[in-house]
Protein backbone atom coordinates (compact mmCIF):
# COMPACT_ATOMS: atom_id res chain seq x y z
CA UNK A 1 0.00 0.00 0.00
CA UNK A 2 1.47 3.37 -0.95
CA UNK A 3 1.09 6.16 1.54
CA UNK A 4 -0.74 9.43 0.75
CA UNK A 5 1.39 12.25 -0.56
CA UNK A 6 1.47 14.14 2.69
CA UNK A 7 2.85 11.18 4.58
CA UNK A 8 6.47 10.21 4.95
CA UNK A 9 7.29 6.59 4.17
CA UNK A 10 8.00 4.34 7.15
CA UNK A 11 9.83 1.39 5.62
CA UNK A 12 11.16 0.13 8.95
CA UNK A 13 8.28 -0.28 11.32
CA UNK A 14 7.11 -2.60 14.01
CA UNK A 15 3.37 -2.81 13.31
CA UNK A 16 1.00 -3.13 10.35
CA UNK A 17 -2.67 -2.38 9.75
CA UNK A 18 -4.84 -4.80 11.72
CA UNK A 19 -2.22 -5.61 14.38
CA UNK A 20 -3.48 -5.67 17.95
CA UNK A 21 -1.53 -3.30 20.18
CA UNK A 22 -1.51 -1.98 23.73
CA UNK A 23 -0.55 1.54 24.69
CA UNK A 24 2.11 1.60 27.40
CA UNK A 25 0.76 2.45 30.83
CA UNK A 26 3.76 4.65 31.48
CA UNK A 27 3.58 8.01 33.18
CA UNK A 28 6.78 9.85 32.26
CA UNK A 29 7.08 13.57 33.00
CA UNK A 30 7.31 16.12 30.18
CA UNK A 31 5.50 16.92 26.93
CA UNK A 32 3.67 13.80 25.66
CA UNK A 33 1.18 13.49 22.83
CA UNK A 34 -0.33 10.29 24.26
CA UNK A 35 -3.40 11.34 26.26
CA UNK A 36 -3.73 9.82 29.72
CA UNK A 37 -7.13 8.30 29.00
CA UNK A 38 -5.64 5.96 26.40
CA UNK A 39 -2.58 4.75 28.30
CA UNK A 40 -2.76 1.06 29.14
CA UNK A 41 -5.62 0.48 26.64
CA UNK A 42 -5.77 -2.04 23.79
CA UNK A 43 -6.66 -1.30 20.21
CA UNK A 44 -6.00 -2.19 16.56
CA UNK A 45 -3.74 -0.39 14.07
CA UNK A 46 -6.06 1.52 11.70
CA UNK A 47 -3.39 3.03 9.45
CA UNK A 48 0.28 3.89 9.27
CA UNK A 49 0.76 7.66 9.09
CA UNK A 50 4.49 7.59 8.33
CA UNK A 51 7.49 8.92 10.22
CA UNK A 52 7.58 12.27 12.02
CA UNK A 53 10.02 14.19 14.18
CA UNK A 54 9.49 13.09 17.76
CA UNK A 55 7.21 15.73 19.37
CA UNK A 56 8.55 14.81 22.80
CA UNK A 57 11.93 16.17 21.67
CA UNK A 58 10.63 19.06 19.54
CA UNK A 59 8.79 20.42 22.57
CA UNK A 60 12.13 21.12 24.25
CA UNK A 61 13.86 22.72 21.30
CA UNK A 62 15.63 19.59 19.99
CA UNK A 63 15.38 18.58 16.33
CA UNK A 64 13.06 15.60 16.87
CA UNK A 65 15.60 13.04 15.63
CA UNK A 66 15.44 10.13 15.41
CA UNK A 67 12.03 10.37 13.79
CA UNK A 68 9.31 8.04 15.04
CA UNK A 69 6.68 6.00 13.24
CA UNK A 70 3.18 7.34 13.84
CA UNK A 71 0.10 5.08 13.70
CA UNK A 72 -3.62 5.63 13.98
CA UNK A 73 -5.08 3.16 16.45
CA UNK A 74 -8.77 2.30 16.80
CA UNK A 75 -10.09 1.63 20.31
CA UNK A 76 -13.57 0.33 21.08
CA UNK A 77 -15.38 2.67 23.46
CA UNK A 78 -16.43 -0.22 25.71
CA UNK A 79 -12.77 -1.08 26.26
CA UNK A 80 -12.11 2.48 27.46
CA UNK A 81 -14.97 3.33 29.82
CA UNK A 82 -16.57 0.88 32.23
CA UNK A 83 -20.04 2.39 31.96
CA UNK A 84 -20.08 3.33 28.28
CA UNK A 85 -23.72 3.47 27.26
CA UNK A 86 -23.59 3.85 23.45
CA UNK A 87 -23.38 1.23 20.72
CA UNK A 88 -20.81 -1.55 21.12
CA UNK A 89 -19.47 -0.51 17.69
CA UNK A 90 -18.63 3.03 18.88
CA UNK A 91 -14.92 3.75 18.68
CA UNK A 92 -12.22 6.34 19.33
CA UNK A 93 -9.24 6.72 17.02
CA UNK A 94 -5.98 8.34 18.06
CA UNK A 95 -2.50 8.88 16.71
CA UNK A 96 0.07 6.98 18.75
CA UNK A 97 3.84 6.95 18.27
CA UNK A 98 5.52 3.57 17.96
CA UNK A 99 7.54 3.89 21.14
CA UNK A 100 4.28 4.06 23.09
CA UNK A 101 2.97 0.77 21.61
CA UNK A 102 3.50 -2.88 22.44
CA UNK A 103 2.11 -6.01 20.75
CA UNK A 104 -1.10 -7.25 22.42
CA UNK B 1 8.04 21.05 11.06
CA UNK B 2 5.79 23.34 12.96
CA UNK B 3 3.42 22.37 15.70
CA UNK B 4 0.43 24.63 15.94
CA UNK B 5 -0.80 23.51 19.30
CA UNK B 6 -1.57 26.92 20.71
CA UNK B 7 -0.88 25.98 24.28
CA UNK B 8 -0.94 29.60 25.35
CA UNK B 9 -4.56 29.97 24.30
CA UNK B 10 -5.88 26.56 25.32
CA UNK B 11 -8.09 27.58 28.15
CA UNK B 12 -8.92 31.13 27.26
CA UNK B 13 -12.61 30.39 26.93
CA UNK B 14 -13.02 27.91 29.74
CA UNK B 15 -14.85 28.76 32.89
CA UNK B 16 -12.19 27.39 35.21
CA UNK B 17 -9.23 29.33 36.58
CA UNK B 18 -6.65 30.54 34.04
CA UNK B 19 -3.89 28.05 33.30
CA UNK B 20 -0.24 28.78 33.94
CA UNK B 21 0.29 29.26 30.19
CA UNK B 22 -2.63 31.65 29.90
CA UNK B 23 -1.39 33.76 32.81
CA UNK B 24 2.11 33.76 31.31
CA UNK B 25 0.84 34.75 27.87
CA UNK B 26 -1.32 37.56 29.23
CA UNK B 27 1.49 38.86 31.44
CA UNK B 28 3.84 38.82 28.45
CA UNK B 29 1.35 40.73 26.31
CA UNK B 30 0.75 43.31 29.05
CA UNK B 31 4.48 43.82 29.52
CA UNK B 32 5.14 44.20 25.80
CA UNK B 33 2.37 46.77 25.52
CA UNK B 34 3.44 48.59 28.69
CA UNK B 35 7.04 48.88 27.42
CA UNK B 36 5.79 50.19 24.07
CA UNK B 37 7.23 47.25 22.10
CA UNK B 38 3.84 46.31 20.63
CA UNK B 39 0.43 47.96 20.76
CA UNK B 40 -2.97 46.47 21.55
CA UNK B 41 -3.99 47.54 18.05
CA UNK B 42 -1.22 45.39 16.54
CA UNK B 43 -2.39 42.38 18.54
CA UNK B 44 -5.95 42.90 17.32
CA UNK B 45 -4.78 43.28 13.70
CA UNK B 46 -2.67 40.12 13.96
CA UNK B 47 -5.71 38.15 15.16
CA UNK B 48 -7.68 39.45 12.19
CA UNK B 49 -4.79 38.44 9.97
CA UNK B 50 -5.17 34.84 11.20
CA UNK B 51 -8.64 34.80 9.69
CA UNK B 52 -7.29 36.11 6.40
CA UNK B 53 -4.41 33.62 6.43
CA UNK B 54 -6.69 30.67 7.05
CA UNK B 55 -9.93 31.35 5.18
CA UNK B 56 -12.88 29.03 5.54
CA UNK B 57 -12.76 26.94 2.37
CA UNK B 58 -14.07 23.56 3.49
CA UNK B 59 -17.61 23.75 2.05
CA UNK B 60 -16.35 24.24 -1.52
CA UNK B 61 -14.26 21.09 -1.29
CA UNK B 62 -17.04 19.01 0.25
CA UNK B 63 -19.68 20.29 -2.20
CA UNK B 64 -17.36 19.28 -5.04
CA UNK B 65 -16.88 15.84 -3.47
CA UNK B 66 -20.66 15.38 -3.23
CA UNK B 67 -21.05 15.96 -6.94
CA UNK B 68 -17.97 14.08 -8.11
CA UNK B 69 -17.52 10.54 -6.68
CA UNK B 70 -14.05 10.20 -8.22
CA UNK B 71 -12.92 13.40 -6.46
CA UNK B 72 -14.46 12.17 -3.22
CA UNK B 73 -12.49 8.93 -3.51
CA UNK B 74 -9.29 10.93 -4.02
CA UNK B 75 -10.15 13.18 -1.06
CA UNK B 76 -10.64 10.17 1.21
CA UNK B 77 -7.41 8.57 -0.04
CA UNK B 78 -5.25 11.68 0.26
CA UNK B 79 -6.80 14.83 1.68
CA UNK B 80 -3.85 17.11 1.03
CA UNK B 81 -3.39 16.13 -2.61
CA UNK B 82 -7.14 16.38 -3.33
CA UNK B 83 -7.24 19.90 -1.86
CA UNK B 84 -4.19 20.82 -3.94
CA UNK B 85 -5.88 19.78 -7.17
CA UNK B 86 -8.77 21.98 -6.08
CA UNK B 87 -6.37 24.92 -5.74
CA UNK B 88 -6.09 24.83 -1.95
CA UNK B 89 -2.61 24.55 -0.50
CA UNK B 90 -2.76 23.05 2.98
CA UNK B 91 0.94 23.78 3.48
CA UNK B 92 2.27 21.64 6.32
CA UNK B 93 -1.09 20.15 7.26
CA UNK B 94 -1.73 16.49 6.71
CA UNK B 95 -5.43 16.05 6.21
CA UNK B 96 -7.46 12.91 6.79
CA UNK B 97 -11.03 13.12 5.46
CA UNK B 98 -13.44 10.76 7.23
CA UNK B 99 -16.72 9.92 5.53
CA UNK B 100 -20.09 9.68 7.21
CA UNK B 101 -22.10 6.71 5.90
CA UNK B 102 -25.43 5.12 6.82
CA UNK B 103 -23.38 2.98 9.27
CA UNK B 104 -20.81 5.42 10.69
CA UNK B 105 -20.94 8.96 12.09
CA UNK B 106 -17.62 10.75 12.58
CA UNK B 107 -16.76 13.55 14.99
CA UNK B 108 -13.47 15.37 15.57
CA UNK B 109 -11.78 16.64 18.72
CA UNK B 110 -8.34 17.45 20.05
CA UNK B 111 -8.34 16.31 23.67
CA UNK B 112 -4.84 17.66 24.36
CA UNK B 113 -5.29 21.22 23.10
CA UNK B 114 -7.12 22.62 20.08
CA UNK B 115 -5.60 21.10 16.92
CA UNK B 116 -7.93 21.89 14.05
CA UNK B 117 -7.68 21.85 10.22
CA UNK B 118 -7.08 25.62 10.08
CA UNK B 119 -5.84 25.67 6.50
CA UNK B 120 -9.24 24.34 5.42
CA UNK B 121 -11.71 25.52 8.08
CA UNK B 122 -10.13 28.69 9.46
CA UNK B 123 -9.91 29.37 13.18
CA UNK B 124 -11.64 26.87 15.49
CA UNK B 125 -14.90 27.83 17.17
CA UNK B 126 -14.86 28.60 20.88
CA UNK B 127 -16.76 25.47 21.89
CA UNK B 128 -14.19 23.29 20.09
CA UNK B 129 -11.49 24.65 22.40
CA UNK B 130 -13.57 24.33 25.57
CA UNK B 131 -12.50 21.81 28.15
CA UNK B 132 -16.10 20.65 28.39
CA UNK B 133 -16.20 19.51 24.74
CA UNK B 134 -12.68 18.09 24.73
CA UNK B 135 -13.17 16.04 27.87
CA UNK B 136 -16.68 14.76 27.21
CA UNK B 137 -16.84 13.99 23.50
CA UNK B 138 -14.45 11.03 23.85
CA UNK B 139 -16.38 9.64 26.84
CA UNK B 140 -20.00 10.29 25.97
CA UNK B 141 -20.05 11.34 22.31
CA UNK B 142 -23.74 10.58 21.85
CA UNK B 143 -24.73 12.85 24.74
CA UNK B 144 -22.52 15.67 23.43
CA UNK B 145 -23.89 15.28 19.89
CA UNK B 146 -27.44 15.36 21.28
CA UNK B 147 -26.64 18.72 22.88
CA UNK B 148 -25.83 19.97 19.37
CA UNK B 149 -29.21 18.60 18.26
CA UNK B 150 -27.70 15.58 16.54
CA UNK B 151 -29.31 12.30 17.55
CA UNK B 152 -27.31 9.38 16.17
CA UNK B 153 -29.39 6.18 15.94
CA UNK B 154 -28.12 3.16 17.91
CA UNK B 155 -27.41 1.18 14.71
CA UNK B 156 -25.00 3.89 13.51
CA UNK B 157 -21.51 3.61 15.01
CA UNK B 158 -20.04 6.84 16.40
CA UNK B 159 -16.35 7.22 15.63
CA UNK B 160 -14.46 9.95 17.54
CA UNK B 161 -11.18 11.13 16.02
CA UNK B 162 -8.74 12.62 18.52
CA UNK B 163 -6.29 14.86 16.59
CA UNK B 164 -3.72 14.37 19.31
CA UNK B 165 -0.56 14.41 17.15
CA UNK B 166 0.35 15.27 13.55
CA UNK B 167 -2.82 14.66 11.49
CA UNK B 168 -5.74 17.01 10.96
CA UNK B 169 -9.27 15.85 10.16
CA UNK B 170 -12.36 16.90 8.27
CA UNK B 171 -15.71 15.09 8.17
CA UNK B 172 -17.33 14.42 4.79
CA UNK B 173 -21.04 14.52 5.71
CA UNK B 174 -23.65 12.58 3.75
CA UNK B 175 -25.36 14.60 1.05
CA UNK B 176 -28.92 15.21 2.23
CA UNK B 177 -31.90 13.97 0.22
CA UNK B 178 -33.68 16.65 -1.78
CA UNK B 179 -30.52 18.25 -3.17
CA UNK B 180 -30.55 16.61 -6.61
CA UNK B 181 -29.59 19.03 -9.31
CA UNK B 182 -28.21 21.64 -6.91
CA UNK B 183 -25.14 23.57 -8.00
CA UNK B 184 -21.94 23.34 -5.93
CA UNK B 185 -22.54 26.89 -4.70
CA UNK B 186 -26.02 25.92 -3.49
CA UNK B 187 -24.66 22.79 -1.81
CA UNK B 188 -21.83 24.74 -0.16
CA UNK B 189 -24.41 26.96 1.56
CA UNK B 190 -25.82 24.05 3.59
CA UNK B 191 -22.41 22.66 4.49
CA UNK B 192 -21.83 24.33 7.84
CA UNK B 193 -18.56 24.47 9.73
CA UNK B 194 -20.05 22.40 12.55
CA UNK B 195 -21.08 19.68 10.09
CA UNK B 196 -17.45 19.42 8.94
CA UNK B 197 -16.36 18.86 12.54
CA UNK B 198 -19.14 16.27 12.84
CA UNK B 199 -21.33 17.75 15.58
CA UNK B 200 -24.22 18.56 13.22
CA UNK B 201 -25.61 17.34 9.89
CA UNK B 202 -26.23 19.47 6.79
CA UNK B 203 -29.92 20.27 6.49
CA UNK B 204 -31.98 21.25 3.46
Amino acid sequence: MSLPSAYTEAPARRFNVGDRVAVKAANPPGHRRTPHYIRGKRGVIERVCGVFPNPEELAYGFNGEPKRVLYRVRFQQRDLWANYSGSERDAVELEIYEHWLEPA
Amino acid sequence: MNHHHDHSQDRSFDEGPASEYEIMSRAMQELLIERGIITAEEVRRRMEQFDADFPYRGPRVIAHAWGDPAFKARLLADGKRACAEFGIDLEAERLIAVENTPDVHNVIVCTLCSCYPRALLGMPPTWYKSENYRRRVVREPRAVLAEFGTIVPEHVAVRVHDSNADMRYVVVPMRPAGTDGWSEAELARIITRDSLVGVTLPKV
